[in-house]
């Protein structure tokens, strides 16, 4: 009865009976999450386990012969290239679409358009791939052509013009396509929180709904836009099948956008190279793999930083 | 934000008093004045050979152009810039709209030459030419992806669990970030890492199907994760409370109540997160490989699967190169139907298995 | 059956914030004991920390002794899961569970244990627990739609049901009839006059008239000021706390000088 404890031991609350039932559950629920670590940390550890023979190689062995960075140059050079194009085209795009999901379109159908941009994202991107290839390469000749006899100036289209289309400027297009739906998501869940306070009062001062948004919709939307950009650019550095299919690449570094020589990104290369490698091949395709996630490791991470800061102002929850 | 700061003072500066009457646009103006650009534009690609594209870009160049400077006559550069913005979003979306319609188009277009019966009864062991099919590589997509769900499915949803009704400090905060990293891996290097894996276990050589689902969960459960722990958190607290009053301990409580209450946006969660996996390609080309034969055991050997099959079907076409080209694509049109067909199920779970609250 | 509950030194915490210091009461069994205080003095707290509910929410501790004839509630062996089985809870806004039937909230403090129960035995606790919640008549004929289909005042009195169909020794209720309406709040306080005969009540209440209408003794709660810890001021049988208060603090929140 009377406790054997000093008032000043251990608060109660610690010293819980827990049944074995939620010491199981518990326990698995727990575990499943370390788990996720375990596997993350995984990830990391045997991409360097089977990186490390292709970075101790001499340079001659590796493929290409001119050493580990040698090879992996071009690709990243590649990799960039493609990304950044569709980062530039798809972002101003993604804001329109978004700004005219929550703002223009009719209020009825507003979220059946906001639907079909999601159906964007669920296509796969092997047939991202295969339209990029039948329909965009071809329909862009014309372009390229055009863009070799008028803007050939600039080192970007020094051509000579590919006569199928399959060249740095058409993956970055497709990629494009493939992250919009991804930035013009978040851009609308920021651009549809935008207090409507602020955005009643714009109005009430007899602001167009333009210069509404511009007030009260564009900055507090702002860091939302540049965080969907962010993981936008993450998914088109990873992109891999849609880019084997279209581009063809295996060229030197280059930043000519539309000649049919084209450096090959590190995500295309590793499909198209690895079911036929071997050996000390497969040891410097992982190394490339290697780079390629830490690069999006790194682009991902700054993506969540810049959302959570933005979470911790929002209110939300 | 310089402008946002003088556009009130701007509609200040307006002349006083009475409220003006408002000097606008008549209302079938704008439509007037784009079907006049589209005209115009039909006439200007005529010039160079018509084109149904060239035709829209001069109109909507030609038409946009025209409202402005009517709206900027009539109704003054604030509404001209209005009308602009609103002309230029429009353009966004219908050119965002432009590649769905036509990679659907395509796909149905060239999908439908071999979309019989033949093609889902045939696998492609012994074909050279025109004929066989994908039952081999439709079986093994389900195949795979079911052994993924198995894995992912149990793994993300204890892992939301653990966020949402037990995670406090340090271990919570870094799952959080940690799942949220994950989603970013790229495919290929899921695969990297299933191959890296398995390599280490079983030596240099080997493809199973196994492999590939678990290159694949590396994708999938973090999908699982976030969405689980999204619908996990809109469960009331209120709920758990009454349940632990009732002396219900709290393994109960969240098998018994707090899953129930959310069933019906885990099930749909988790049939989005299939419906991302079913799709990809990269991870199975170097874990699982393709065989023309019908394997659909995922712990011996290569396997055949949808994406993979397509897309060796159109790089590597044999010597009968349309036959090849038409598979790939009926393979792609039935890969957009299956993703498309755990869409419709993902809503409908939604509807039809949301908490009834009868008021 | 209804039982005592005897509490010494009662310190409540959130965290490193003490939000209730220092409560010595002895709640008497069947009867009525009503907690009376101005908002954020620590009612629902103390309320919540007589079952043990306390304790659910992250960081939240207690130090002292709560004594249920007997059995320390806080003691080193004693689940705190066992401890809600006999002290059952009504909160504040009816909370019965959406995914039920009428029926199946009834009885879910059964099922959720894994009780197994035949047909006819739990139709009969079903029954008797819904008579006694006095919400049987209204609901017989449709036990099995929905529970969150029933009124605001219908739903308070199922989640009454749900809690005695457990065969409490003690109901614990903050605030049950604040989201209703006066019939409702008429209903519900006639259920608690009957029930009192069966168990121990403990209901927390804002409404001045309810207290003195139902309740047996009463408790004062107070607090000097923001951040400082609740305290029971004055606990004494419910007659004299409304017509001769011990305390100043008491009269004055009483006679509405306060808060
Ligand atoms: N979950 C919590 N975490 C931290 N502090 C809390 C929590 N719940 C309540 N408190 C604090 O504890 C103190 C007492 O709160 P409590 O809810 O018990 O007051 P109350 O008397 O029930 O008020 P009311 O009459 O408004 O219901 C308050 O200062 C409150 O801010
Ligand atoms: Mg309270």
């Amino acid at each position: 009865m009377t406790a054997t404890k000093t008032p000043t031991e251990r608060p109660p609350a610690q010293r819980v009976v827990r049944r074995a039932g939620d010491r199981l559950f518990a326990g698995s629920a727990k575990g499943s999450g370390i788990f996720i670590l375990v596997v993350l940390a995984g990830v990391a550890a045997f991409l360097i386990g089977e990186a490390i023979p292709a970075l101790t190689a001499p340079a001659e062995d590796v493929p290409g012969g001119e050493g580990l960075s040698g090879y992996i140059a071009p690709l990243v050079l590649g990799t960039l290239l493609g990304a950044v194009l569709a980062l530039l085209v798809a972002t101003p795009l993604a804001v329109g679409i978004a700004l005219f999901v929550t703002y223009y379109a009719p209020r009825r159908i507003a979220a059946g358009l906001g639907y079909a941009i999601d159906l964007l994202a669920a296509i796969p991107s092997v047939v991202y791939g295969f339209w990029g290839l039948a329909v965009l390469a071809p329909a862009l000749v014309p372009f390229h052509v055009w863009a070799a006899d008028h803007l050939g100036w600039l080192p970007l289209f020094a051509g000579p013009a590919s006569t199928s289309g399959r060249t740095m400027l058409t993956v970055g297009l497709v990629l494009a396509v493939m992250i919009l739906p991804i930035i013009s998501a978040i851009a609308r869940e920021v651009f549809s929180q935008a207090p409507a306070l602020h955005r009643e009062a714009a109005l009430a001062l007899g602001a167009t709904r333009w210069e509404m948004i511009k007030m009260a919709v564009l900055p507090y939307g702002k860091s939302g836009v540049i965080a969907g950009a962010m993981l936008g650019l993450g998914r088109a550095l990873g992109e891999t099948m849609a880019v084997a299919i279209v581009l063809s690449g295996g060229a030197g570094a280059t930043l000519n956008l539309i000649s049919s020589s084209n450096p090959s990104t590190i995500a295309s290369n590793i499909a198209l190279r690895f079911p036929e490698a071997t050996g000390l091949g497969i040891n410097t395709l992982i190394a490339s793999g290697l780079v390629l996630f830490v690069i999006t490791l790194a682009v991902n991470m700054l993506a969540r930083w810049i959302v959570n800061r933005r979470a911790d102002f929002s209110g939300a929850n | 934000m310089s402008t946002s700061t003088q556009s009130p003072t701007r509609v200040a500066e307006e002349p006083g008093g009475a409220i003006r009457r408002n000097r606008r646009l008549p209302r079938y103006a704008p439509l007037g004045l784009y079907v006049a650009g589209i005209a115009l534009g039909a006439v200007l690609s005529a010039l160079t050979g018509f084109s149904i594209a060239l035709t829209a870009v001069y109109g909507a160049v030609l038409g946009t152009l025209a409202v402005y400077t009517g709206a900027r006559a009539v109704e003054g550069r604030r509404k001209a810039t209005d009308r602009l913005v609103t002309a230029l979003v429009t353009t966004a979306f219908a050119i965002a709209m432009v590649p769905l319609v036509s990679l659907v188009y395509t796909v149905l277009d060239k999908g439908l030459a071999r979309f019989d019966a033949q093609f889902f009864t045939n696998s492609m062991f012994r074909v050279v030419g025109e004929g066989g099919g994908a039952y081999h590589a439709v079986l093994g997509t389900v195949v795979i992806t079911a052994v993924t769900a198995v894995i992912s499915v149990p793994i993300g949803l204890l892992t939301a669990i653990y966020l949402v009704e037990y995670g406090t400090g340090r271990l919570k905060k870094a799952i959080t970030f940690f799942v949220d990293v994950m989603t970013g891996i790229p495919s290929i290097v899921a695969g990297l890492f299933a191959f890296a894996l398995f390599t280490l276990l079983f030596g240099n050589d080997v493809r199973l199907g196994l492999m590939g689902s678990a290159a694949l969960a590396v994708l999938m459960i973090p999908v699982v994760v976030r969405s689980c722990e999204e619908v996990l958190k809109l469960v009331p607290n209120e709920l758990r409370e009454a349940s632990y009053a009732l002396g219900v301990p709290k393994w109960r409580t969240i098998v018994k109540v707090v899953l129930p209450t959310a069933v019906a946006g885990l099930g749909t969660g988790i049939t989005l997160a299939v419906a991302r996996v079913i799709g990809e390609t990269a991870p199975l080309l170097i874990t699982v490989g393709l065989v023309t034969g019908t394997n659909l055991n995922p712990f011996d050997g290569r396997m055949a699967t949808l994406p993979v099959f397509a897309y060796y079907q159109l790089t590597q076409p044999g010597t009968d190169t349309q036959a090849f080209l038409d598979r790939a694509w009926t393979a792609a049109l039935v890969l957009i139907i299956l993703v498309m067909v755990l869409n419709v199920v993902a809503r409908l779970i939604s509807r039809f298995f949301a908490p009834k609250t009868g008021r | 059956m209804a039982k005592r509950i005897e509490v010494s030194d009662l310190n409540i915490y959130y965290g490193d914030f003490l939000a209730v210091e220092g409560v010595n009461v002895s709640i008497e069994p069947r009867s009525i004991t009503a907690l009376i205080g101005p908002s954020g003095c620590g009612k629902s707290t103390f309320l919540r920390s007589l079952n043990r509910m306390h304790e659910v929410i992250p960081g939240a501790r207690v130090e002292g002794k709560v004594v249920m004839d007997g059995q320390d509630l806080y003691g080193a062996d004693t689940d705190p899961v066992d401890v809600r089985r006999h002290i059952g809870m009504v909160f504040q806004r009816p909370n019965p569970f959406p995914t039920m039937s009428i029926y199946d909230n009834v009885i879910a403090g059964n099922r959720l244990n894994g009780k197994k129960m035949k047909k006819a035995e739990s139709d009969d606790v079903v029954e008797r627990a819904l008579r006694g919640a006095n919400l049987w008549n209204e609901v017989k004929d449709r036990l099995d739609r929905p529970g969150s289909g029933l009124s605001g005042g219908q739903q308070q009195r199922l989640c009454i049901a749900r809690a005695i169909a457990v065969g409490p020794d003690v109901l614990l209720m903050d605030e049950p009839c604040s989201a209703l309406d006066p019939i409702s709040t008429l209903a519900i306080e006639d259920l608690m006059t009957e029930l009192k005969d069966r168990f121990t009540i403990v209901i927390v209440t804002h409404n001045m008239q309810q207290a003195a209408r139902v309740s047996e003794s009463t408790g004062f709660f107070n607090l000097n000021g923001v951040g400082q810890p609740g305290r029971l001021i004055e606990f004494n049988p419910t007659e004299k706390i409304f017509s001769n208060p011990d305390q100043k603090a008491t009269e004055d929140y009483i006679s509405g000088r306060f808060g």
